[in-house]
């Protein structure tokens, strides 16, 4: 079916509008990063981590900040998380400018709009995986019987169900990342930011959590950004932000065919 | 709420950590409760004893008695007024006379204070109806630490010599009718207590007195000449000052076991910020803000105070219960200490005590807790995410 083009003036019914209101959504920006620069000291001197970084990431993208090591990845991905801010420059996420906001907004932001995926999973490991998966649901204060069902319908995303009572040590390294992606979908924010999320996997358990999230990505419109140097990772990206040096080398958008 | 129940899980969760961190704790709140309990029941038995057996609910003193100056002791006896005699034979006050004596048990010398104390008295405790008032023996009772010390026993004769009035030095056998027990030193060791109106005769003072002890504490006190009254808080300002310095070792011992308590918390609470940095980083990374964190790690520090109540309450209630009604025994004679021990030591928990050293340990935790959690506020969220040390 040939999609209408939204035309101002023109009368439109209520479903209409609404769509035509979510497709102007897809197309904006939900990250919008302008001339932004980290510096870190170091001893006497300061060190260059990003330089004048310009970028736009629009809602439901499947992104990958890609380059090798100390290129400033996961520096970037902090600062799009607000984990960071930068030395100079802006940074727009969901409209809040991470420079500029407060203590309290940014944990705000993190608690209902983000969601961090870590490459050592980093889960709480005296909770069972439930209790992991259910953690940002208690911060959002939601009832006892809403959390469980959106638990559950997080763990059946990833299918470890069964692993609902284990606890983070007696997983293996594939289960620990799903639950950790899990824990991260669970609230359906509307950004994942994921951090070298196969850096521990092998290539088996690597595309199956890919394949899980790229899933994920099509079922609930959730945006992606990923901060990876894996050649298993850049394979599913439909986007590389190539970073080299602290700055942006390259940005390509993998068109269907190429994919 | 949330601290609470989060708090509530990681306790749970870190299983064994906790439990050995709880049992730890238990352990400083039963003995800090135990120790203190002990030395209040000191106490409170001590001042008891001294109340029952010597100093009644009060006493007039001759002016010039004074218990530590024997010279003055044969010239610290007078007549008993007669607005006090009234009391007397009311029953109100027991008249007591003291004179110094010697006694040759076994051939030794050995200098006694005598008192003399009337045979059908009910105001002390001592067991003044073994007097026999149809014996031309002068009858007399001792303690049994002054038994034992001179080897004397009941029905056994010895000499005692004294000074009368006018100075004029007599001497004869008493029969020893009755020993008694008692945790009162003072009543006991170098003590020769005789009928009062024997002693009267003796010294040539009919009538008079030296001390008179009130029967407790609402028998009214008449400002009389020539008689000091002395309240329970003169009489007892000894014991106090010994209870009072027992109560400082006490409070040394106490304060170590505090911080002894305080240091696992603590040491726990450190380790926390530096081993559970990734966690604290994850806590942030998904929404928490550094002011929930600290409370929660303030919280559950707290906590490790309030599972250590509840298990300190299950092993500590019943051992308190079983130590009230069986008591201690107290290896210690009570004469190494000049002042009232019992034997048996029954330990006293008042509801002050408990509730107090509660909220002592739970406030002393709160801030023991808050302290290194105060420092994860100051911590880098990406920094606490990437586990490093600072």
């Amino acid at each position: 079916m040939k999609q209408e083009i939204y035309s101002p003036g023109k009368e439109y019914n209520s479903w209409q509008y609404t769509t035509f209101k979510l497709l102007r959504m897809e197309n904006e920006a939900i990250i919008s990063i302008k001339g932004v620069s980290k510096q870190f000291s170091m001893g006497k001197g300061k060190f260059t981590a990003l330089s004048e970084i310009n970028m736009q990431v629009k809602k439901g993208e499947f992104t990958g900040i890609v380059g090798p090591s100390g290129s400033g990845k996961t520096t970037l991905l902090n600062i799009i998380g607000s984990l960071d801010t930068p030395t100079e420059g802006t940074v727009k996420v969901l409209g809040n400018d991470i420079s500029n906001l407060s203590a309290k907004k940014s944990a705000s932001l993190r608690k209902t709009k983000l969601g961090f995926i870590f490459q050592t999973y980093n889960l709480l490991p005296v909770h069972t995986v439930f209790e992991n998966v259910e953690f940002p649901l208690l911060l959002l204060k939601l009832s006892t019987e809403k959390r469980r069902k959106m638990v559950e319908e997080a763990l059946s995303w990833l299918g470890i169900e069964d692993k609902a009572k284990s606890r983070p040590a007696q997983l293996s390294g594939g289960e620990c990342q799903r639950v950790a992606i899990a824990r991260a979908m669970v609230k359906k924010p509307e950004i994942v930011l994921a951090d070298e999320p196969t850096a521990n996997l092998d290539a088996a358990n690597s595309h199956n959590i890919l394949k899980a999230m790229v899933q994920l990505n099509q079922q609930l419109k959730t945006t992606f950004v990923f901060a990876t140097h894996d050649d298993k990772v850049i394979k599913y990206l439909r986007r590389q932000v190539e970073l080299f040096d602290g700055k942006i080398a390259r940005d390509n958008m993998i068109t269907q065919k190429e994919a | 709420m949330l601290a609470f129940k989060l708090a509530y899980r990681n306790l749970i969760g870190a299983g064994l950590r906790t439990w050995l961190n709880v049992f730890i704790l238990s352990i400083a709140f039963v003995i800090i409760i135990w120790h203190k309990g002990l030395l209040d029941g000191w106490d409170k038995q001590a001042r008891r004893d001294m109340i029952s057996w010597e100093y009644g609910g009060g006493q007039y003193w001759q002016s010039k008695y004074d218990p530590y100056d024997p010279f003055s002791i044969s010239e610290s006896h007078g007549a008993v007024p007669e607005k006090l005699q009234q009391q007397v034979q009311k029953g109100n006050l027991l008249p007591i006379l003291v004179a110094q004596g010697t006694i040759y048990p076994e051939g030794r010398v050995q200098s006694i204070r005598i008192k003399g104390i009337k045979a059908n008295q009910n105001i002390l405790q001592l067991p003044t109806d073994h007097f026999n008032k149809e014996s031309e023996n002068i009858q007399a009772l001792i303690g049994q630490n002054m038994a034992q010390s001179n080897s004397l026993d009941s029905g056994e004769f010895v000499i005692l010599r004294w000074r009368d009035v006018n100075g004029t030095f007599d001497a004869r056998e008493i029969q020893i009718a009755g020993i008694f027990k008692t945790n009162a030193p003072s009543v006991d060791i170098g003590q020769v207590w005789v009928p009062l109106e024997k002693l009267q005769s003796m010294l040539k003072t009919p009538g008079e007195a030296t001390i008179l002890v009130k029967k407790n504490t609402e028998v009214p006190t008449s400002q009389v000449s020539g008689w000091e009254f002395k309240d329970l808080e003169v009489l007892l300002a000894d014991l106090d000052a010994i209870i009072k310095s027992k109560n400082v070792g006490g409070s040394i011992f106490w304060f170590i076991l505090l911080l002894l308590a305080m240091l696992a918390i603590f040491d726990t609470q450190v380790l926390s910020i530096f081993r559970r940095q990734k966690e604290i980083g994850t806590y942030i990374a998904m929404g928490m803000t550094k002011r929930q964190v600290v409370g929660l790690f303030t919280v559950e520090g707290a906590f490790h105070s309030v599972l250590a109540i509840l298990v300190g309450a299950v092993y500590g209630i019943p051992l308190f219960i079983w130590q009230a009604n069986t008591g201690i025994s107290f290896p210690m004679e009570g004469q190494d200490y000049g002042l009232a021990i019992s034997e048996i030591m029954y330990p006293a928990y008042s509801l002050t005590l408990v509730v107090g050293t509660i909220l002592v340990v739970i406030i002393a935790t709160l801030i023991v807790s808050y302290l290194p959690a105060r420092k994860i506020s100051k911590m880098k969220p990406t920094e606490a995410l990437r586990g490093k040390l600072q």
